[in-house]
């Protein structure tokens, strides 16, 4: 009975299993008629379908009879489902549409280079930064490599299309670092205090920069810091100059890590061999340290702290112009310290919440005396603290658009005194921002924004609007402009003397193109700067100074055309003039060259595991104050051109377990003549160059990273 | 009505084995020739990761079609001549893994999978990819070789990463000749789970071996 029954059922179902075969084909092509091989298509919840050919057709049966959902799917393109019947004959013509995804949406270019590991389509990576020659590993000397930047090697800072070193803001994470470089004693500029492999990404902005950011009339230096580490690691570093340990922990669950690191360097026995042009009366002596911490609190929220204390010392003689046969000293001790605290967390609905608080304080004492001429020696303190936090809340709006608010506060007290003479004063700086990255496409942004800050010691408001559009024409290409207000406060030598000061105001306005693919790009800029209130010294201190700066801008990366080589070139055109200080009328400042020029190669040969790298620099001559002049020919002589030729070679290996690198780097290799202006006594009658302290450079150093187990520095090389 | 129940009863595993036997053919079929070398051409690779996909899109609690359609969309990337596939591709496959790994966790063939994606990315830019994808790439071996110690692709790729990396940086040809033999000797005593289950690679390890004794 059962097996009958059995039987008869089976039998009644044999139609289902013996179904019809039915044929599908047709052609799948994309937006512009072109045939795409290799698209899957299926019959969904069902195994039937096919691959296409490399003429974009495919033909295939199925036994699923009646309507069914045909799908058709191609990395690259957006999948496709359609509605079919396979009853009835079907010849199909699928046209696949480009999927919109993050790398070929368009982005804010205009005025910003960018290095970044985990963004596509950026220009530099951070290491890019650590491996040119003549950088010294120092974020600054790389960034002058970039169009816009001026090679200006005599004072500290980063001179940008026609400003100041004091126009360019540092940031870390967002908070503003005040002093981001090491004290120096005249013509001798200052490094960096802070190592690049800090950093995951770094942003430079030549202008147009976001209204996240304010009190920098001419660029921002963004600075993001890393998560965490990959592994635990130690290293050691040891070079002509000084040595260098630090350690690095990961916890075990992977959710925290802390760093320490400390480094000691002295030039002294560097400067008993290789005689610098200045005779060496105090160190110079640095000691660094730095420590950091990592917390990830929850599977979006991020807490970091960084900060770094220093203790630098040096000193200096030089004949004294002023007094021929008299030495002029020259001694300064800076000590320096900067946290940085900052919490990131999603607050859902596609809102973040960014808090940060940051306290940094430096302490400079300087002491210049004639030697012997019984002049009254002259002591310079200068100490200043900052205190800030920062609030910000960004809410991400559709796949790409974003807006951003929030709100910033700064307390700075600036104390400074001269011999007996003192001037302090305090600032609270207070400033709000609205901005929004809005996608009207996804080839097209605009950013509109705006910022608005108030300084209790100027006790004004103001307002900056800041805008941008980027549109991408194709894969590869896009097309920017930018504009906007930038006001920042005088530099507190100013302010300390006369209250009554304004802000200084600048407005950019920038045009941009680029194309970026994956071995070249090229960019190209034009810009115009408007400089208004800016401060003069003569006849009082007042704001009534004002200049501009324009230019054109070229940039060329290539990674393919030399085997194992990468280089690129960057040409800056500016014209600028500007009356501050106490100039008389409009002039080309001595800051600024019209033309400068970087190259930069680095080739690596496999056969000895060498990196070798060089960077060449040019400017043209910048103009130096002639006092034996007539006053209509102020700053009308120039100095020679700028030429510096670096050579760096870097040999990778292991020692033991330690991944270690041999570093040899020649700064001015070639010994060229550089002078920057001329000192003048107050006679005019005796004048001296500004030259660099050593002509040439030569750095010998090595890097090892312990920790590491050794198949973890495997290269697979499939 | 007892016998009616039996009868519905016995039609449902049927159906179920139906099903299972057209899975573990389709299966079979496109598994079959994993190890020939004529598989890895570009249109090749690309049809079987598609068919794997259709395969595991339809059965959805099957994690092997899952498996090998990342399989196959690796081996995509290390043969593109076009270095800006890679990460396309190996994204690709890093979502079909995520998808195997949800319906079974732990396993050493999905790490071992995961060291070669972090290789493949690597490729793309040494240089500054190195630091993070090298140390990624040894330590799913780490992982591989943990959950399943007796896994032949363990130390076929272990042996692979002694080949070719340079002696500076720890590589050596007779560690990789020990490793590959230790390998083939584990291909020897391997046990696949089922006809279907990731069995792939002595050929290739043979290969290396080759290379190795060179």
């Amino acid at each position: 009975m059962t097996k009958i029954a059995l039987g008869t059922i089976l039998l009644a179902c044999c139609p289902l299993f013996l179904l019809a075969q039915f044929t599908i084909s047709g052609i799948v092509s994309n937006a512009k008629k072109h045939p795409l091989s290799g698209v899957n298509i299926s019959i969904k919840d069902s195994y039937d379908g096919a691959t296409t050919k490399a003429d974009g057709s495919f033909t295939f049966t199925t036994s699923v009879s009646g309507d069914v959902i045909l799908t058709a799917g191609l990395m690259g393109y957006q999948t496709l489902e359609m509605q079919i019947n396979t009853n009835a004959a079907q010849q199909l013509n699928i046209v696949l549409k480009n999927a919109v995804n993050a790398l070929r949406v368009v982005t804010i270019s205009a005025g910003s280079f960018e290095a970044s590991d985990d963004k596509k389509g950026t220009v530099l990576k951070p290491l890019d930064i650590a491996t040119t020659a003549g950088a010294g590993a120092d974020i600054v000397n790389a960034i002058k490599t970039l169009p816009g930047a001026q090679q200006t090697n005599d004072r500290e800072g980063l001179f940008v299309r026609g400003g100041t070193g004091y126009e360019t803001q540092t940031l870390i994470d967002g908070m503003l670092v005040r002093n981001p470089f090491f004290s120096s004693l005249p013509d001798v500029p200052g490094r960096g205090r802070f190592s690049p492999f800090l950093f995951k990404g770094t942003t430079f902005s030549s202008g147009g920069y976001s209204a996240q950011y304010g009190q920098g009339l001419s660029s921002a230096l963004i600075l993001e810091s890393t998560d965490l580490p990959q592994r635990s690691s130690s290293s050691v570093g040891l070079s002509v100059i000084g040595a260098s340990g630090g350690l690095e922990q990961l916890s075990k669950n992977k959710k925290s890590s802390y760093g320490i690191e400390a480094d000691y360097t002295n030039l002294a026995p560097y400067f008993k061999v290789l005689k610098p042009k200045q005779t060496v009366s105090l160190g110079p002596e640095i000691i660094g340290t730095s420590a950091n911490f990592r917390i990830k609190t929850s599977s979006t929220g991020m807490l970091k702290f960084y900060g770094y204390a220093n203790w630098s010392k040096m000193g200096f003689d030089n004949n004294s112009i002023e007094y021929p046969g008299y030495t002029e000293s020259f001694k300064l001790y800076n000590n320096n310290v900067y946290t940085n605290l900052t919490y990131k967390e999603s607050l859902g609905n596609n809102w973040h919440l960014y808090i940060g608080a940051s306290f940094s304080a430096n302490n400079d004492d300087i002491r210049a005396d004639t030697i012997s001429k019984n002049l009254i020696p002259t002591t310079i303190k200068v100490h200043s603290e900052l205190s800030q936090g920062r609030l910000m809340f960004y809410k991400n709006i559709g796949r790409f658009s974003v807006i951003r608010m929030g709100t910033e506060y700064q307390n700075a007290v600036e104390r400074s005194a001269f011999n007996t003479y003192n001037a302090n004063y305090t600032d609270n700086y207070n400033a709000g921002f609205l901005e929004g990255d809005i996608y009207f496409t996804p080839f097209l942004v605009g950013r509109i924004g705006g910022r608005t800050e108030h300084s209790s010691i100027i006790d004004k408001w103001n307002v900056a609007p800041r805008v941008s559009l980027a549109y991408k024409l194709n894969n590869f290409s896009q097309f920017s402009v930018a504009y906007g207000d930038y006001y920042q406060k005088p530099e507190p030598q100013y302010i300390r003397y006369d209250r009554g000061l304004d802000y200084m105001k600048a407005t950019h306005y920038i045009v941009s193109y680029q194309r970026v693919a994956s071995d070249y790009t090229f960019r190209t800029e034009l810009f115009y700067k408007k400089y208004t209130d800016l401060v003069k010294t003569v006849p009082s201190y007042n704001n009534n100074g004002s200049g501009y700066a324009q230019g054109i801008e070229l940039f060329w990366r290539d990674r393919k055309t030399i085997r194992n080589a990468d280089y690129w070139i960057s040409y800056s055109f500016l014209d600028t003039k500007r009356d501050y200080l106490n100039y008389p009328f409009r002039v080309q400042p001595d800051f600024a060259a019209k033309h400068t020029a970087s190259l930069v190669y680095k080739h690596f040969v496999e056969k000895i595991k060498t990196n070798l790298g060089v960077t060449y620099s040019f400017a043209s001559g910048r103009p130096y104050y002639n006092p034996n002049l007539p006053v209509d020919k102020f700053m009308s002589e120039k100095t020679m051109t700028y030429n510096a030729l670096s050579l760096s070679g870097s040999y990778l290996t292991s020692i033991r377990k330690a991944f270690t690198i041999l570093v040899v780097s020649v700064s001015n290799a070639m010994g060229n003549k550089q002078v920057f202006g001329y000192h003048y006594s107050t006679d005019g009658l005796r004048r001296s160059e500004i030259v660099p302290n050593v002509g040439r450079f030569i750095y010998l150093g090595m890097f090892m990273n312990f920790g590491i187990d050794r198949r973890q520095d495997v290269i697979n090389n499939l | 009505m007892k016998h009616t129940f039996l009868v519905l009863f016995l039609m449902g595993s049927l159906a179920v084995s139906a099903q299972s036997s057209r899975y573990t053919e389709a299966m079979a079929k496109q598994t079959a020739d994993l190890d020939s070398s004529s598989t890895f051409n570009p249109e090749n690779l690309q049809q079987k990761s598609n068919t794997f996909e259709r395969i595991a899109e339809a059965e959805k609690t099957q994690w092997l079609p899952y498996y090998y359609a990342a399989y196959m969309q690796i081996m995509q990337a290390f043969t593109s001549k076009d270095k800006s596939q890679i990460d396309p591709l190996t994204e690709k496959a890093t979502i079909n893994l995520d998808k195997a790994e949800a319906l079974i966790s732990k396993n050493s063939e999905i790490a071992c999978l995961r060291s070669l994606i972090a290789s493949a990315k690597l490729t793309v830019d040494p240089m500054n990819r190195g630091p993070v994808y090298g140390p990624e790439a040894a330590a799913q071996l780490v992982t591989a070789k943990t959950l399943n110690p007796e896994n032949p692709r363990v130390y076929m790729l272990e042996g692979q990463a002694l080949l070719f990396t340079p002696e500076q940086w720890g590589g050596s040809k007779t560690k990789a000749k020990t490793t590959l033999e230790l390998a083939l000797t584990k291909f020897a005593a391997f046990k696949p789970e089922s006809d279907i289950s990731p069995k792939w690679g002595e050929a290739y390890t043979r290969g290396l071996l080759q290379n190795a004794s060179k």
